[in-house]
């Protein structure tokens, strides 16, 4: 389930491993997932020794996928059910269809930490949207969704934002980031702020979003190592717009649909090692088994994924 | 041209108004300030059908309230194809001392001629309702309360309106209303004029305003915020009614809210505020839902909060304001409409028409009052079979949009075509990006269908209205 990087390599590496009837279940109608917004380079590095484009590293395994006459692939198709014992329902255009599987391997990703998330006070307009969205926006249908912008938080999707909105002619007014240090790379830190000259503003939070219909301006404080608000140290930013950039979550509720157990803090499986659940028979990778900050890696690991549930219908 | 009645507001007083009046041979102009109805104080509501319990009994509210959820449930919700779920409510006390409260809102409730009311103890809780926590020893149930979603109310009741010959126009705020020699009212709103014999005064927060500009500055509206919090989908089977404690002097109390689209929500709070457009939520408000619902039922987490938004409640004394103003002839106030305002419409609006025909206004029916509304469909609702109907009928129903709460690119296209034309608009009619990842997935398809459908450039799209633009720039 899920046609990114992590499903496209499980089933790539389960076929391989000899399994006989795959079915690659993708929601989008393009196979790819995240990688299609992410036209920055960096990727490949590690895995094919070369630097490529989100979609230049997706369109490898795509190609790979078109030859393969052992795995089915069903774009548009949305997974609504699964059950302990592997039964599946998805909804495409036209249908609602049910298979049941002798394996499954979850690769549904991460979704966005939003802005309910972190509790910024103050008013609801237009104009804050989670960074990944304005990626989106930006690199696949290409919307500009401000003029003046400020970035919450320094993942790497916010830092490459930051870069992205300041090639569009945003003026991008700084990075705010509670912690001491930025959780993204450093190659980003210094690629997408310092080589753009955008200030990146630690220990700060944004205590309040002005604006009734759009954002108008956010107030920004400095914290202490308490995370305190430290008196006297706030300014105002005036912005239209508010990136959020705040972490991942990865998705697992098909598997707590199906009675996994999961750590209700990262969202992740409960199991005794990667890709494992505790479900028999069901296995997650990539960014639904936790959040990697290379796709390289989560090529690695997925397609562990796909050999180990080969391994398990060989037991069977 | 000159109308019967004009009504200042479409949330839900409004909108029941305007539905009422329209069974009648009256060419009635329904305004609203915002871009769509329901944006105002409606769309913070909790979404209860209370059964008309909690209300001091011999206040007009109490009437009405028990009167509105018998209308509701006597075929309303069914003629406006609403998904009313008749759940029940528990009102629990944690210490048996407080037992003779409880039987003083069963008897005040049975006067009203509310029907059903029941004590029950720990043993029937365990089996009903087995997430309570061990403080609560006992209950009253409650079993004619129930939910609906409070937007789909509002935009039923002024589909049916307009089905039926109401004009609707937002964005019209007004500004100005006078009162010409021969009688009647002139109001300016949104730069245009309308004259009208009548005027209806529905407008929530600004019911005050409004009322002192149409000469009748007899009341002022205080508004009381309430917090919310939503809980994720995940959550929806925690409990199995709707759970209050003992009522406080200013309000229910914070409580557990089952909801009739499935997030349980956990609230509201009760504080007068001086701001009538402050709707941020506070750390303070999130500490008083958590620990009040916590109290009544302990499995309940922080983790589990999705969302969270501020409402604020019209208030005005203890009642609602509903008369005729003899400071200025012709006008009805609807005003003061907080808690059980969402229950007493459909009776609010029977009794604003009896006071505008005691006033001179003649109430003729219609031969032909369309009186039924088409249900809605919306996925998450609908049994696996009519699923499978659905989407062979029409396979965009197959096209899932919103991952979180389930929502077709089919349901979004009848929500433009009912009418949503912002973002906020689909969200209340369908729920899409109402769940946890908050549109993070779904903004840029529903953004490309509402522009299919009303051929906008996408830089005219809004979250909620002119200024609220979510997209400035194309590229080239």
């Amino acid at each position: 389930m899920g046609g990114g990087p992590a499903g496209m390599a499980a089933a790539l590496a389960a076929r391989a491993a000899g399994v006989q009837d795959i079915l690659l279940l993708e929601r989008d109608q393009h196979l790819g997932g995240i990688l299609n917004q992410c036209i920055h380079p960096g990727f490949g590095l590690h895995h094919f020794k070369e630097e490529l484009t989100g979609p230049e590293y997706a369109d490898r395994f795509v190609r790979l996928l078109k030859e393969e006459q052992g795995i089915e692939v069903s774009l548009r198709s949305f997974v609504v059910k699964l059950t302990p014992g592997r039964e599946i329902s998805y909804f495409r255009p036209g249908a609602l269809e049910e298979v049941r599987a002798r394996a499954v391997i979850l690769a549904t990703g991460c979704r966005e930490r939003t802005r309910e998330m972190i509790q910024i006070p103050g008013s609801r307009p237009a104009g804050i949207y989670p960074a990944g969205l304005a990626q989106k926006m930006v690199n696949m249908e290409g919307w500009i969704p401000g003029r003046e912008a400020v970035i919450v938080g320094s993942g790497d999707i916010g830092l490459i934002m930051a870069r992205r909105m300041a090639l569009e002619g945003v003026k991008v007014k700084g990075v705010v980031e509670i912690q001491k240090t930025s959780r993204g790379l450093v190659r980003n830190v210094v690629q997408c702020l310092e080589d753009f000259g955008i200030p990146l503003y630690f220990r700060h939070r944004i205590s309040r979003i002005h604006g009734a219909d759009r954002v108008e301006k956010v107030d920004v404080v400095r914290v202490d190592d308490n995370l305190k608000d430290i008196p006297g140290s706030g300014f105002e930013v005036p912005c239209d717009t508010v990136l959020v950039s705040v972490g991942l979550i990865p998705e697992n509720e098909l598997l707590e649909m199906a009675g996994g157990e999961i750590d209700r803090a990262a969202n992740t499986p409960v199991a005794a090692g990667v890709n494992l659940t505790s479900v028999p028979g069901v296995f997650a990778c990539g960014n639904a088994c936790k959040v990697y900050d290379l796709v390289d890696w989560v090529t690695r690991d997925s397609a562990l994924a796909g050999r180990m549930a080969a391994e398990y219908l060989e037991k069977k | 041209m000159t109308y019967d009645v004009a009504i200042v507001g479409a949330g839900i007083t409004g909108a029941a108004i305007a539905r009422e009046l329209s069974r009648y041979r009256l060419k009635v102009l329904l305004l609203e300030k915002e871009a769509e109805p329901a944006f105002g104080v409606s769309k913070s509501n909790s979404g209860i059908i209370h059964a008309g319990t909690q209300n001091p009994p011999t206040s007009v509210k109490a009437w009405l309230c028990v009167e509105g959820n018998r209308l509701l449930r006597g075929g309303l919700a069914a003629d406006l194809g609403l998904h009313f779920v008749q759940c029940g409510q528990l009102i629990v006390v944690f210490d048996l001392k407080d037992l003779p409260e409880l039987e003083k809102i069963k008897k005040e409730g049975a006067d009203l001629g509310i029907k059903g009311l029941e004590l029950v103890d720990r043993a029937w809780l365990a089996g009903h309702e087995p997430n309570l926590g061990p403080e609560v020893k006992a209950a009253l149930y409650v079993p004619t309360a129930g939910i609906i979603s409070p937007y789909r109310f509002v935009y039923a009741l002024v589909e049916n309106a307009v089905k039926n010959g109401v004009e609707l126009k937002t964005s019209r705020r007004v500004t100005a209303i006078r009162r010409p020699a021969g009688g009647g009212f002139e109001l300016e709103a949104g730069g245009e004029v309308y004259r009208s014999r009548f005027l209806v005064n529905a407008a929530g927060l600004f019911a005050d305003e409004v009322s002192a500009l149409a000469g009748a500055p007899t009341f002022k509206i205080t508004p009381r915020k309430g917090e919310e919090y939503l809980l994720d989908k995940k959550r929806e089977h925690i409990a199995n009614h709707i759970i209050f404690p003992l009522p406080s002097k200013n309000s229910k109390g914070i409580l557990i809210i089952k909801t009739s689209d499935g997030n349980p929500m956990i609230g509201p709070t009760a504080h007068d505020s001086g701001d009538k457009t402050d709707l941020s939520t506070t750390d303070d408000g999130l500490a008083e839902v958590l620990a009040g619902a916590r109290r009544m039922m302990p499995s309940i987490s922080k983790g589990d909060i999705i969302a969270y938004f501020a409402g604020l409640r019209p208030v005005s004394g203890k009642d609602f304001i509903i008369r005729h103003e003899d400071a200025a002839p012709g006008l009805v106030n609807a005003a003061g409409i907080q808690s059980p305002g969402l229950t007493s419409a459909p009776a609010i609006a029977v009794m604003v028409a009896d006071l505008l025909r005691k006033h001179g206004l003649a109430l003729e029916a219609k031969a032909d009052f369309h009186r039924t509304r088409p249900r809605t469909v919306h996925l998450f609702q609908v049994p696996p079979e009519e699923t499978r109907r659905l989407v062979k009928k029409d396979p965009a129903y197959g096209d899932i949009v919103c991952r979180c709460e389930l929502v077709s690119a089919q349901e979004i296209r009848d929500a433009v075509r009912r009418g949503a034309a912002t973002l906020d608009g689909i969200k209340f009619r369908t729920r899409a990006q109402a769940g946890r990842c908050h549109g993070g997935f779904c903004t840029t398809r529903i953004i490309k269908i509402m522009q299919e459908e009303l051929g906008f450039p996408v830089t005219a799209i809004t979250k909620r209205g002119p200024g609220s633009e979510l997209i400035k720039d194309e590229r080239k």
